[in-house]
């Protein structure tokens, strides 16, 4: 197998000990095909064991390995040396606070998350004896992109409005109400709404499409904010011009 | 030492402890639920399962079919009380969840779709393409949200189990962001802390899947079960060990060696079905521990692949065509392209054999107790004796759900009328805790890397607790291990800091590896038969007589571990033969 030596320039920070972060050069044999995350791996095992980084699955599906790398937000599992000439710059994923070295603290996201409610708000309630609620292929594409989402957060770390806007509710969790809302068996858009279609939500983002740029899971936030934004306008077209109507 | 009280404390946020805190929160919502993860509950490792969930919803299909095909599957290993239990609540789980939104495929007519998986009589396995754990596990979570009595304790390494009285009653924790200890006394704890392939260095686990919460029970006394049956899935990328799911071969895809012969059909699973034509239960959709072991016969009879990532077979799906591909396994095609060049709509991929699953774990009975009292399990990190000798694939993420509840229900009947606990005497052994912790962090005179350590032990369970095992590799196997264990005793800890220090984090859990590595090999060791994943050439029949029972192991501290037996339930299957021939009824 071919083998190469990389260079990498990881932005290291120790709130114990530092009172700035700063870049440390490391030199590594690697082999062709690995990825960022491998080198890293290689580091840690080899050379400096206080080098700090989260990753688990290895295959771009557990959203733990965010960084910047050459200053693009990807998962380190997913970026492949061979992408890469010269040095390396690799950094914590942008728009987050940094915990330590390439730990970023992801406390904002989570409340957004919750906040936008992404779970099934029934329609018709009814008991599991009952069977499943019928959905179509059809029914189930409406929302399938959308549940893809991994959580990885390259989404904010991309997008210009949450770097601008910390109170954005940003790209995937609006996402993730576009999901529920979707939904065939969901009944619960009208209280998502609430947050959704305010100036944290949906009016905020200004379609630059970085999100959808970004996303290792393909699934297109920016067109879900697009289809949010056309139907909150038209719930308010329906609310104020349409006579005797309500959304 | 903070302390932290609450009612229920789980160690663990992937599919069973969501399951759990969810069961929990529904059936008491007067109950404060402690939900502790090293990671945040969307990294845990159910995310990778890829398959699907088993569990008899079409007409064609019956629970005694499934029964049937577990118990086979499990060599006869399971017990089957729990079984029983099993296929009658897995149905009802797998409904649950897609009340709760999981975005199960689908036929035609809206019901829910099912696809062929290996070892299983019908179809019944429900996926949700090929990411069906990280579907289950994003329902779970974000169904989760919504109860205000979970509260979530997001990268806290758990450390030690408090047991006072006889009973657990809750466990010591680090956040990880700050390095402080906390103690959270529970009056009752669940460990949903997933499995320990990382024991082995070609594995399909994730880097956080280190038998901690198997470590915390066993060193708190409750034994560990069944540990050496691990199972090998067929089809792993040769580099990353990243899993194909067998859906592939449930699809229509085939086995080949490097005479493009599908050689499944010389080991008791011919004769050859058509190509694109899956048989249930027999050449490609043969059981896991059987497929392997074919892997291993032709790599000594030299009809392997040898290609720049080791010896391989050909797993080739090119004759399912692009859009079924597309439309059933797009996971695998983008995971065969990034990783290793491959687009399985054009080409053969090839595939070896990799550490996947522990069907050993903590000893829970039916209702996902522990021997010890106040302390439950579910999942990957309990061994329930669902599985057996072999677990079937599909079976697993059904098994998160009907046990994750049930250990929740458990919980709340063991903590009625349950008598307040000794504060003093938990926060004395909350106190050991920090003693040992604060010993590691201060220590200068460590002589072992840790890297180094983990090597060695990685190395011992690929080439002694393999595929196939003989008593002199199981010999040199547990004498490594064993060495291994005291000299982890003088592992260096380079990172003194407090704040996120996974240094330390991994020092923990290399000995949590490296106790789980021992039950292993000391069960595998004591096994003189070969039935299921545990095969050994030196004694290649399942011995009935002496062996139809479980492996306990009992921690001893630096000491070989203790190892007695228990009853396998048998109420209405006796042992037969495991019959994956085309032939089988």
């Amino acid at each position: 197998m071919k083998e190469r030596l990389v260079q990498l320039e990881v932005l290291r920070y120790n709130p114990d000990t530092d009172t700035e972060a700063h870049f440390q050069r490391y030199e590594v044999m690697c082999q062709e095909e690995w990825v960022v995350l491998d080198a890293l791996n290689k580091i840690k095992a080899d050379i400096d064991p206080t080098l700090n980084y989260r990753w688990s699955c290895h295959m771009a599906v557990c959203g733990s390995c965010g960084m910047m790398i050459n200053g693009e937000p990807k998962l380190s599992c997913h970026a492949f040396l061979r992408a890469y000439e010269g040095v390396i710059r690799v950094e914590p994923l942008a728009h987050f606070p940094v915990e330590r070295d390439l730990v970023t603290a992801p406390d904002d996201f989570m409340e957004k998350l919750k906040r936008v409610k992404p779970y099934i708000i029934p329609k018709e309630k009814k008991p599991i004896s009952e069977g499943e609620y019928k959905q179509t292929p059809a029914q189930l594409m409406k929302f399938r992109q959308y549940s893809m989402c991994i959580n990885c957060m390259l989404c904010y770390a991309a997008c210009p409005e949450y770097g601008l806007t910390p109170d954005f509710i940003g790209p995937a969790a609006l996402t993730l109400a576009h999901r529920y809302n979707q939904d065939s068996r969901d009944g619960g858009r009208k209280e998502r709404q609430e947050v959704v279609a305010t100036h944290e939500g949906v009016w905020e983002c200004t379609f630059v499409g970085a999100c959808s740029e970004v996303c290792p899971a393909h699934v297109d936030p920016a067109s879900a904010l697009q289809q949010m934004k056309i139907t909150s306008s038209i719930d308010w077209i329906v609310e104020h011009l349409i006579p005797g109507g309500k959304s | 030492m903070e302390t932290i009280t609450t009612d229920v404390a789980i160690i663990g946020a992937g599919g069973a402890g969501l399951r759990a805190a969810i069961a929990l929160a529904e059936t008491d919502p007067t109950l404060r639920i402690a939900l502790i993860s090293k990671v945040y509950p969307m990294r845990s490792h159910t995310c990778a399962a890829e398959g699907g969930a088993a569990g008899v919803i079409k007409p064609d299909d019956s629970f005694d079919m499934h029964f049937d095909d577990t118990v086979g599957g499990g060599d006869w290993l399971s017990d089957q009380d729990c079984v029983e239990y099993f296929i009658h609540e897995a149905p009802k789980e797998l409904l649950q969840l897609e009340h709760w939104g999981c975005p199960w495929n689908r036929e035609a007519d809206g019901s829910v779709a099912v696809r062929p998986f290996g070892g299983m009589k019908k179809k019944r396995t429900w996926f949700a393409a090929d990411k069906s754990g990280f579907h289950i596990l994003h329902t779970l979570f974000q169904t989760s949200l919504q109860f205000p009595s979970i509260t979530r304790y997001d990268e806290y390494y758990a450390l030690d189990l408090l047991v006072d009285d006889g009973r657990c009653q809750g466990v010591t924790a680090m956040e990880m962001r700050s390095g402080e200890l906390r103690q959270i006394h529970a009056k009752a704890v669940i460990v949903a802390g997933g499995g320990a392939g990382r024991m082995f260095p070609f594995s399909t686990n994730g880097a956080i899947k280190t038998g901690d919460g198997m470590a915390m029970a066993y060193r708190a006394g409750a034994p560990l079960k069944d540990m050496e049956f691990v199972q090998y899935h067929p089809t792993g990328l040769p580099n990353t060990g990243s899993l194909l799911t067998e859906a592939c071969r449930g699809e229509g895809g085939i086995l080949v060696n490097k005479h493009g012969r599908r050689y499944l059909a010389d080991y008791g699973m011919g004769p050859e079905t058509p190509v694109g034509q899956p048989q249930l239960k027999t050449m490609e959709l043969g059981p896991r521990d059987r497929v392997s072991q074919a892997y291993w016969h032709e790599l000594q009879k030299g009809n392997t692949v040898t290609t720049q990532w080791g010896e391989c077979v050909l797993l080739d799906m090119r004759h399912l065509g692009e859009k079924k591909i597309n439309e059933r396994l797009p996971l695998v095609r983008e995971l065969a392209e990034a990783y290793l060049g491959v687009d399985i709509v054009k080409d053969a991929v090839p595939i070896r054999p990799v550490v996947h699953y522990m069907m050993g774990g903590i000893s829970t009975n039916t209702a996902a107790a522990t021997p010890l009292p106040g302390l439950f399990a579910a999942g990957e990190c309990a061994c329930v004796s669902l599985n057996g000798a072999n677990r079937l694939g599909s079976n697993s993420l059904v098994e998160l759900l009907v046990f994750g509840r049930r250990a929740a229900l458990s919980a709340i009947e063991h903590i009625q009328g349950l008598p307040a606990g000794n504060a003093v005497a938990l926060n004395a052994q909350a106190e050991k805790t920090q003693q040992r912790i604060g010993d590691l962090l201060s220590r200068t005179d460590g002589t072992e890397s840790m890297s180094g350590l983990r090597k060695e032990m990685m190395d011992t369970m690929e080439k002694n607790v393999g595929i196939y095992r003989t008593e002199e590799g199981l010999q040199e196997g547990v004498s490594k291990i064993h060495e291994l264990r005291q000299r982890y005793q003088r592992v260096i800890l380079t990172d003194k800091s407090s704040v996120f220090n996974t240094d330390l984090f991994q020092v923990l859990e290399l000995g949590s590896m490296l106790d789980c590595a021992e039950a292993v090999t000391v069960g595998a060791l004591a096994r003189k038969e070969s039935r299921g994943a545990h095969q050994r050439l030196d004694y290649v029949e399942r011995d009935d007589k002496n062996f139809l029972c479980h492996t306990m192991v009992h921690h001893q501290g630096l000491d070989v571990p203790r190892v007695d037996y228990l009853d396998v339930v048998i109420t209405k299957s006796p042992p037969g033969v495991r019959d994956y021939s085309g032939d089988h009824k």
